[in-house]
């Protein structure tokens, strides 16, 4: 039976420290909605989504009430759009029909977000490919709920350099699309290399091909925990820092798992993973550069944040790992800038720049995230900040991933806001020399050599 | 066995502490068929602390009501009632 002190624990915890689900996703597929007429793929998919997630709200709102926790979101991620559309569109236009469809799921269900309008091209492209990579700036702008990924690269395949170069014009694009809003469009659409096929998280999350028909997926989250925790032990050895993390890191994956389990049942989807990840929010106190501050780096990006940062992210992983047994999705501390108010106090005292941040990505989920730039970036320069990152992913097998968000008509010393989870940043300097002659190149990077380790 | 696992719930009153408490939430559960389990209680600086261990089996009512009826009870005597299924504790706790 609990004792009076570890319901108190547990409860400080959602009341004081931010303790929650960030979110439920269900993975639906959507293979079965193929079909060579437009309207009919739009129609069977709007059934599909519509007839599987019914639930979805309903039942997050029921488990939230009878555990007293919060669960943020609840999410749908589908098969990647490009190849559900691959029969039926024969232009980027026509891929803008079924985003337009699974925003109408997402206002029907009152879902947050539904991500998978996205194409997995690590090696090659497909004509049906480009068209819906081609789409995204136009369903970016269409829509309001739904997430876009695409995948450029592997350890296995290399990176596809010709997508990364189209993906630098779509960032810009999209940004320019939606530059009402601050360019919130790019806020929403994340290049990816090594992408997991069960992220829950977005705006990475899709429904990859090695999927069942249905799954439950639950993101957790949880910085301001493990800050408190760490604050008893200020001073303290390594050892008992170590320690702390991964118990608090034990701690909260079990909710998790609760909730999954819960969910599962209730729905009657089986269970797929937990992603245990540290998924900071704008709200004060759930930051992981709190974390980083509290373990003894002034601000994050200070020498020795690499190191605390992989030390970080192994602990709660080893914590994590106890707590369940399907730990999946991208696993690993967040550090998205516009997200976390400790990273954006750290870019506005000038201690983090987007070099530090690429050199932190290498140890942690899951790349430069959420990070404003000068609206007037080129093209091909944005394509060089991804290339980049999906070198770190192809060399060290790890999920990487580039969320840019170039803000037209602002530049660096502005702020740039976004509003709700995405919350909002300062404009960053991006180094300013070319790369053009480098990413104009065409073809791609093969794959890397698995041995001689240096 | 697994049912009855299912039904237990902890209702924790947290707030300043003032006659009556402990009798105005146990005569709510008493005419609601819910069975007192396990109580304990602390006094830290005149804040009232207390942890109920229940068993909604033969419950009147369902569990979203209670828990509405008890946050009600809890305002009219100016303590903070929640209520919430056991297992969040246990999986959070125990291994």
């Amino acid at each position: 039976m609990p004792s009076i002190y570890e319901v108190e624990e547990t409860n400080k915890m959602v009341e004081q420290e931010n303790l929650d689900i960030r979110t439920i996703t269900i993975g639906i597929s959507l293979f079965d909605c193929m079909d060579a007429d437009l309207d009919k793929c739009n129609e069977k998919i709007y059934k599909k989504i519509t007839g599987v997630a019914r639930d979805l709200v309903k039942v997050g709102t029921e488990i939230e009430k009878e555990y007293c926790i919060p669960i943020v979101n609840k999410r749908i991620s589908v098969t990647p759009i490009a190849t559900v559309g691959s029969a039926c569109c024969k232009s980027p236009e026509d891929y803008v029909t079924i985003a337009h469809t699974l925003d109408r799921c997402a206002k029907e269900l009152g879902v947050n977000f539904i991500g998978g309008y996205s194409a997995i091209v690590s090696k090659g492209m497909t004509t049906y490919d480009e068209y819906l990579i081609r789409s995204i700036p136009m369903a970016m702008r269409d829509t309001q709920f739904i997430c876009s990924s695409v995948n450029v690269g592997s350890t296995k395949t290399g990176i596809n350099m010709d997508a990364i170069r189209l993906m630098g014009e779509i960032v810009k694009e999209t940004a320019e699309l939606t530059k009402d809003n601050d360019s919130l469009g790019c806020a929403k659409l994340v290049v990816l290399c090594n992408a997991p096929d069960d992220n829950p998280f977005m705006a990475g999350a899709f429904h990859g091909i090695t999927e069942a028909d249905q799954i439950i997926n639950v993101g957790i989250s949880g910085p301001g925990v493990v800050k408190t925790a760490l604050e008893s032990v200020r001073g303290e050895s390594f050892e008992v820092l170590c320690e702390t993390i991964k118990k608090t890191a034990f701690k909260i994956t079990r909710v998790g798992q609760l909730v999954a389990k819960e969910a599962s049942e209730k729905l009657g989807i089986p269970f797929g993973i937990i992603d245990l990840s540290l998924a900071p929010t704008p709200a004060i106190g759930d930051s992981v550069a709190d974390i980083l501050h509290e373990i003894g780096l002034e601000y994050a990006g200070a020498p020795g944040t690499t190191a605390a940062l992989a030390m970080l992210n192994d602990q709660v992983k080893k914590g994590g790992v106890m707590a369940s047994s399907y730990v999946g999705g991208l696993s690993g501390a967040f550090i998205p800038v516009s997200e976390d108010q400790g990273m954006i106090d750290a870019v506005e005292a000038g201690a983090l720049t987007i070099e530090k941040l690429e050199a932190m990505t290498c140890v942690c989920s899951v790349g430069l995230d959420m990070i404003a730039i000068p609206g007037d970036t080129p093209a091909t320069t944005i394509a060089g900040m991804i290339a980049d990152e999906a070198a770190l992913g192809m060399i060290n097998q790890k999920t990487t991933a580039a969320r840019l968000i170039p803000v037209i008509g602002k530049t660096v010393g502005d702020n740039v806001e976004f509003g709700g989870l995405l919350g909002h940043a300062p404009v960053m300097p991006v180094n300013s020399y070319s790369c053009a002659e480098f990413v104009n190149r065409k073809g791609r990077i093969p794959a890397p050599i698995h041995s001689f380790k240096n | 066995m697994e049912n009855q696992k299912s039904n237990r719930t902890i209702i924790t009153v947290v707030g300043k502490d003032t006659v009556g408490i402990i009798a105005k939430i146990c005569t709510y559960l008493s005419d609601n068929g819910i069975n007192v389990n396990d109580i304990s209680q602390t006094i830290v600086q005149g804040y009232f602390n207390m942890m109920m261990i229940v068993d909604f089996a033969a419950s009147k009512k369902p569990f979203d009501q209670v828990q509405k009826e008890l946050e009600e009870l809890g305002k009219e005597i100016g303590v903070n009632v929640k209520c919430q299924k056991a297992e969040i504790f246990d999986m959070m706790h125990r291994i």
